[in-house]
């Protein structure tokens, strides 16, 4: 059963930080795609961390703030090798997305006056908005709406789209409504 | 000074985005297009669809195109993607280290128990805010967006496969 346990002690910072390197290159679609390829490399194929631990620290890493990824890399680089694991974990993830869009916006800056771009683009742009459009429909049934909650994401996109509140404001009121509503339940039962 | 600016901004969008890149895209296109106008609404959505089609997660590369696009420099890039990280790397160290109090404050739950059905409205506004006459410029785009819905929807087409798709329609009608 030894072979089973996770050695993280046997983790190099330069084998930490290519191994994140690729994971930032070949995940192609943001932050859930990562999850999977994390698992491989980092319980599965090296064994730094146990599964368990992973999956527990997943949940935490998604219910944070910030791009997921990071705190999937933050987390995991601080398991395993504390401050510097960190440190090289995530510049590792951020590099390679961070070259290629730089050179998209360096060489690409002038797509707009190009007539073949141009066309692509026009195709591409409502097919974007579609991209978006379906999560919600996921998500709604993933969060579990109902008719007594249908009304919090209505009242997020009449306050965002045409009150045009900044939508950092729609998240601080969410968090302080969820406490409020959490401790009414409380006393209700107190009662 | 805009890299302070382009800093502050992305500290921001870094703090407050819950749910991932999608729910985050409400908060990048408030601050960056309407607020600050540092790219227009095309660019926007071209972003959007650039980051599917590349590594990395959305909030990275939208970060590193603005900063870059904001200032012309690739300084401008190097600040963006720091301040979107920099939440991050504080937040989730802080719960590394104080895992055990953060996973019995039932204060810290309630409160991601009142975000959770609002990202699902982040998205919804993001998609909606995206309904503009950049993105919809005649009656042909209007059939991409339902032929892209209903391959993304009902058929779970892969979405680089689906954008390439709709950019090859794009070059073949207009």
């Amino acid at each position: 059963m030894t072979d089973l346990q996770a050695h993280p002690e046997s983790a190099g910072l330069w084998q930490l930080f290519w191994t994140f390197f690729k994971i930032g290159a070949f995940t192609i679609g943001g932050g859930y795609a990562m999850i999977p390829l994390i698992e491989a490399e980092v319980v599965a194929k090296r064994r730094w961390l146990d599964r368990e631990g992973f999956l527990e620290l997943l949940a935490l890493a998604q219910a944070a703030p910030g791009v997921i990824a990071m705190n999937i890399a933050v987390f995991v680089g601080y398991q395993i090798r504390k401050n510097k694991g960190v440190a090289v974990t995530t510049l590792g993830a951020v590099l390679p997305s961070f070259i290629i869009i730089l050179m998209i916006a360096v060489f690409f800056a002038s797509y707009q006056d190009n007539p073949v771009a141009m066309r692509i683009f026009k195709g591409i742009r409502p097919a974007v908005v579609a991209l978006i459009a379906v999560p919600v429909i996921n998500l709604s049934r993933t969060v579990r709406l109902n008719r007594k909650t249908v009304f919090i994401p209505i009242i997020t996109v009449v306050l965002i789209t045409l009150a045009h509140m900044n939508p950092v404001w729609t998240i601080v009121m969410a968090a302080v409504g969820g406490i409020l509503w959490s401790e009414y339940r409380k006393t209700k039962k107190i009662d | 000074m805009i890299y302070w600016q382009l800093f502050v901004t992305y500290l921001k969008i870094g703090l407050f985005s819950f749910g991932g890149g999608y729910a985050m895209l409400s908060l990048v296109e408030y601050e960056v297009v309407q607020k600050h106008a540092w790219i227009d609404p095309a660019a926007f959505t071209d972003i959007v669809a650039i980051s599917q089609m590349t590594p990395g997660p959305i909030g990275i590369n939208t970060a590193t195109y603005v900063g870059y696009t904001a200032t012309g420099s690739v300084w401008g890039s190097v600040v963006a993607t720091c301040a979107v990280v920099l939440p991050s790397l504080v937040i989730m160290l802080s719960i590394c280290r104080f895992l055990q109090k953060f996973r019995q404050n039932t204060w810290v739950e309630a409160a991601l128990s009142g975000i959770k059905p609002v990202t699902v409205g982040l998205i919804a506004a993001a998609a909606i805010s995206m309904i503009n006459t950049e993105n919809f410029t005649d009656y042909k785009s209007v059939l991409i967006f339902a032929a892209a819905f209903l391959l993304t929807w009902r058929w779970k087409i892969h979405p680089i496969l689906m954008l390439l798709l709709a950019g090859g329609a794009g070059l073949l009608i207009y």
